[in-house]
């Protein structure tokens, strides 16, 4: 008898050593991205990058993903559309990751896109606009607030009819895959809205001197001016707006200019940034549930580690991935791509940006792009972001805290 | 787009000022290849090593122009030992040292590119001061202060360059080596010490063509790239060797850039430098001024 | 006859190196370096026999790429023909640049062979069907039976044609046009007054070189499912097709072979374990140290070795 008891012992024991070594055999749950912390995108990309190691640390707290160790693989892809095919065939045949997360931004991620389409893989999207368009890849998941060119620029062009009297558009954009995306989309719009072009330019991503196209732009006499560009033009070509001048005619302007979101440049831009009507994501004020008490903890992270101390752009849309996908894994119980891609089409998912639900191509089904007009905005201030107010929002109308004012010129000064 | 005789004036006006930056930034060359007959692609390398040099001074205090000049006598030095060095290595071994020459200089710019973004990465530098960001207005003209001052600097560079080549016995000495090493030799002269005396100026010159370049718009390791085709067009367009035409040359390179980017677009710019160099190359060789 | 044995030897390695490993990386990396191989070898042809030092890679081994990506984007061209329309292209584009700018001494050709570049790259930077400065996504067909996989498909294919680029080195090398070019290499005056047809015979190397650097660039599209105009016409590329014979040795056709497969193995090794950019670190250091202290190549130094006794 004592002998029957000591091998029901040795045979739950037995079992128990083998099935926990199953478990520390599978090793950590392996999630791999190449993120831009070099670069154009850089600032933002750092920022970004804090708040997904964030999420890292608390989910491992809470047990990691399937009882699984969570670990955070990242290399730098400087912003270069050239460098993220290599990094993530790396990714996937070196260092053999689990869960794949594209880069922030458009241009980074495109050429990605056909890589896993190819490989059938899940790729959660990181701030890249209509990246998915050609490719129409069905397991891609967009963590950004708008969809197409209507979601972004339905604020802006509604602004224009609220200053009225609008007739004419300039359109200045970068020859690269966002700029160009919105601008296309943009165009389309305009025309619809008998707006005339009276002029178009796109510009190669390296230009570095704006000089000549402000000119050629304030010498059209546009009454609207449409901005796409990437952080180091914008800075450039705002500082050009305000060497040379854009002229009076002008009642709106900005639109799809990013870079104007980042802490570092808001505060290195300053008073130059007023006017200037331009897209966000989240603005202080703004209720998302759980959203505040993230950027808390984010900001004194932020702060240790020299980053953007604001974080109001990318951060927390860079939490809600962590928050996306452990609930596609914890209800799925699995890491199987295809099961997870099938399940966040049919789910809604909650967030500290909201609730998100996708449509076919991954975009969010109810895009919320904001679209706020910098006033009052004084030089080398940081802390003056933090409350409400510098960021007067237009739109959307849930969000809204003031109207537009214009032209342009006259109520910078 | 429509045509307007306002924009096409400023543009002439703007390439004029770019024009003399560009003369500057291209006159080490001159000397260096042109009278020197060193195939120095690394030449924009030190020059954008240059700028960085000024971007860490700069933010320890200096004004950028001060910086550069400060920069001005180690670079000299700098460019002693890097001709020593070519000599040693090419040209006391012969004929074969100009295809070899070529690669080396390509080596040490990539040696440079790669050392700027290990220290600095591949980010974009400015500098600040009182100059830039402001403009000057001249009737319906806005003109960024920035190019005014590089033009401002470049014109007393070049000036003081000139008057040193033709009026200082050293500046004869070098002009003399190029044209004819032998005579010199038997004048008692050590050419090879004129030589590296010459290359150390056109170094120099391009410690403060680096802090023109930064002050003029952000700088990042990659930039040497583009400024290879500027600086041949040029002094091959000047005439190898010619100090004025050097002048000259940058002036119809700065107004071509600034026409067809105003009436092409940016997307066409960089293809101009290049351009002009293979036409000037097809038909006239040797120049505007040639030797 | 024994080069042919040794040809189709290394050929069949790479099929079983595809067949045996199974990490795809191997042959993501592994394209690469034979790529270089091809273009370090269409370089020596013009660079190496008849020292005409050229920055003008990128330019041919660009239109290639792009000559395969538009084929495959308007015509949905099976990859064997894109090769082909990318060496005609390629080619000619060898042929219009040769007879424009041979007639050019030294450094004179050299930077103009860079101009090349910066034209080439300006002019698909504007071409928006091409994609323009944005770029282009590409959707592979499925690979061709027996390959499971398009990236080992693509690394059996790099190897026969760096077999063949390698053959048609050593053809030149060994014929009459091989001491023609050495003869204009030695000094070109001397060669055009003992009635060496030199202009045709630079013109001819420059258009087989132009070729072969475009076959090189054709599959690149499809490797990556993506190309964009700035690191296509990346003037690494230039620097890479240069170093790689400096480094193995000019004279004969297997040092560019030698010093692409020593230099491009070492590069995807530096990439993969400490960065991208220390990878370019190794090229520059590279062609200083072997440029100044070994004009002959890695060739020249084992020759200066006493191997036999006679």
């Amino acid at each position: 008898m004592m002998f029957g008891r000591f091998l029901r012992y040795a045979a739950s024991a037995l079992a128990f050593a083998a099935f926990s070594g199953l478990a520390l055999a599978q090793g950590p749950v392996k999630v791999g991205m190449s993120m831009p912390q070099t670069g154009p995108l850089g600032a933002g990309g750092k920022a970004a990058l804090l708040a997904l190691q964030i999420w890292v640390e608390d989910v491992n707290q809470k047990g990691g993903l399937l009882g699984r160790k969570v670990e955070f693989i990242v290399y730098d892809d400087q912003t270069n559309p050239a460098l993220t095919p290599s990094i993530y065939t790396k990714l996937l045949d070196v260092d053999k990751v689990d869960l794949l997360i594209a880069p922030y931004g458009t241009v980074p991620t495109a050429p990605i896109m056909p890589l896993v389409k190819q490989r059938g893989l899940l790729l959660m999207g990181n701030f890249s606009f209509q990246v998915n368009r050609t490719v129409r890849h069905d397991m891609w998941f967009n963590n950004s607030p708008w969809n197409d060119a209507r979601s972004w620029s339905q604020g802006f062009f509604e602004a224009a009819d609220k200053l009225g009297g609008a007739k004419t558009i300039a359109f200045l954009a970068a020859d690269q895959e966002f700029a160009q995306n919105l601008a296309n989309g943009a165009k389309q719009i305009a025309k619809s809205k008998d707006l005339k072009t009276v002029y178009e330019q796109n510009y190669p991503p390296a230009t570095v001197d704006f000089s000549s196209m402000i000119r050629a732009i304030r010498n059209a006499k546009p009454d609207i001016v449409y901005i796409m560009s990437y952080p180091n033009d914008s800075v450039a070509i705002i500082r050009a707006v305000n060497e040379i001048g854009i002229g009076p005619s002008v009642k709106l302007f900005g639109g799809g200019m990013v870079g104007l979101q980042f802490t570092p440049i808001m505060e290195s831009l300053g008073s130059l940034l007023n006017g200037v009507v331009n897209y966000n994501s989240y603005v202080p004020g703004v209720k998302y549930p759980g959203i505040e008490e993230f950027l808390k903890r984010y900001s004194e992270r932020a702060v240790k580690e020299k980053v953007d101390p604001l974080g109001f752009y990318l951060p927390p849309f860079n939490y809600a991935i962590g928050q996306i996908l452990e609930q596609a894994v914890t209800a799925t119980k699995s890491l199987d791509h295809k099961t997870l891609a099938a399940w966040l089409h049919k789910n809604e998912v909650n967030t500290i940006v909201g609730p998100i639900r996708w449509d076919e191509n991954g975009e969010w089904a109810n895009p919320r792009v904001i679209m706020a007009q910098f006033r009052g905005v004084a030089d080398k201030n940081v802390e003056q972001f933090r409350q409400p107010g510098k960021q007067v929002v237009l739109f959307p109308p849930q969000f809204k805290t003031g109207e537009v004012m214009g032209p342009f010129e006259k109520i910078r000064k | 787009m429509e045509f307007s005789f306002e924009l096409l004036f400023e543009a002439v006006v703007f390439g004029i000022l770019l024009g003399c930056f560009y003369a500057a930034v291209s006159i080490g060359l001159s000397v260096s290849f042109g009278l020197l007959d060193v195939p120095h692609v690394a030449h924009p390398a030190i020059m954008v090593f240059g700028s960085y040099c000024t971007f860490v001074l700069a933010g320890l205090g200096l004004d950028p122009i001060v910086a550069g000049i400060v920069l001005m006598p180690p670079f000299f030095l700098l460019g002693m030992v890097v001709y020593r060095f070519y000599y040693e290595a090419f040209e006391r071994r012969g004929s074969d040292a100009g295809v070899r020459g070529i690669a080396f200089f390509f080596g040490v710019a990539l040696i440079i590119e790669v050392g700027l973004i290990l220290g600095f990465g591949v980010d974009q530098r400015t500098v600040e001061a009182a100059y830039i960001g402001k403009a000057f207005s001249v009737g319906d003209m806005r003109i960024p202060m920035r190019f005014v001052v590089a033009f401002g600097v470049a014109l007393v560079l070049m000036t003081a360059l000139t008057l040193y080549m033709s009026k200082t016995f050293t500046g004869r000495a070098i002009k003399a080596v190029a044209q004819d090493e032998q005579a010199l030799r038997l004048m008692g002269a050590n050419p090879m010490r004129i030589k590296q005396w010459a290359f150390g100026i056109a170094t120099g010159v391009s410690a403060l063509a680096g802090a023109m370049l930064i002050i003029i718009g952000p700088v990042e390791p990659a930039l040497d790239r583009v400024y290879i085709g500027r600086t041949f067009a040029v002094v091959v367009l000047a005439g190898l060797g010619s100090m004025t035409g050097t002048l000259a040359a940058g002036l119809i390179l700065g107004i071509s850039e600034s026409i067809v980017l105003m009436h092409f677009g940016a997307s066409w710019a960089p293809a101009v430098a290049f351009g002009l160099l293979l036409v000037v190359l097809g038909i006239r060789p040797q120049g505007l001024f040639g030797r | 006859m024994r080069f042919w044995i040794l040809a189709v030897a290394v050929f069949l390695l790479a099929v079983l190196a595809a067949v045996m490993l199974k990490n795809e990386y191997y042959f993501f990396a592994g394209y690469t370096v034979l790529m270089f191989v091809v273009l370090a070898t269409a370089w020596n042809i013009l660079g190496g026999y008849g020292g005409y030092v050229n920055f003008g890679t990128p330019a041919f081994f660009g239109l290639g790429a792009y000559t395969a990506a538009v084929l495959f984007k308007a015509f949905a061209l099976p990859l064997a023909l894109q090769i082909v329309a990318a060496a005609i292209m390629s080619g000619a584009l060898g042929f219009a640049a040769g007879l424009l700018t041979l007639r050019l001494r030294g450094i004179f050709f050299a930077i103009a062979t860079i101009a090349l570049v910066v034209i080439m790259e300006t002019l698909f930077i504007n071409w928006r069907y091409a994609g323009g400065a944005t770029g282009l996504q590409l959707l592979r067909p499925p690979p061709i039976w027996p390959f499971q996989s398009y990236t080992t498909m693509l690394f059996v294919l790099m190897a026969g044609l760096a077999v063949m680029a390698v053959a048609i080195a050593r053809y030149i090398e060994i014929s009459w046009i091989g001491r023609g070019l050495r003869a204009i290499r030695d000094s070109e005056e001397a060669a055009e007054a003992s009635g060496v047809p030199t202009l045709k015979l630079k013109v001819f190397a420059c258009t087989v070189s132009g070729a072969l650097m475009g076959v090189a660039g054709a599959p690149m599209p499809m490797y990556l499912s993506f190309i964009e105009p700035a690191s296509t016409f990346n003037l690494n590329y230039a620097i890479g097709a240069l170093a790689s014979p400096m480094i193995g040795g000019t004279a004969h056709y297997l040092g560019p072979v030698i010093g692409a497969v020593l230099l491009s193995s070492l590069q995807q090794i530096v990439t993969v374990t400490i960065s991208n950019e220390v990878n370019v670190l190794v090229v520059g250091v590279m062609l200083v140290v072997f440029v100044v202290a070994a004009p002959d190549g890695i060739l020249g130094l084992l020759r200066k070795i006493p191997w036999k006794r006679s």
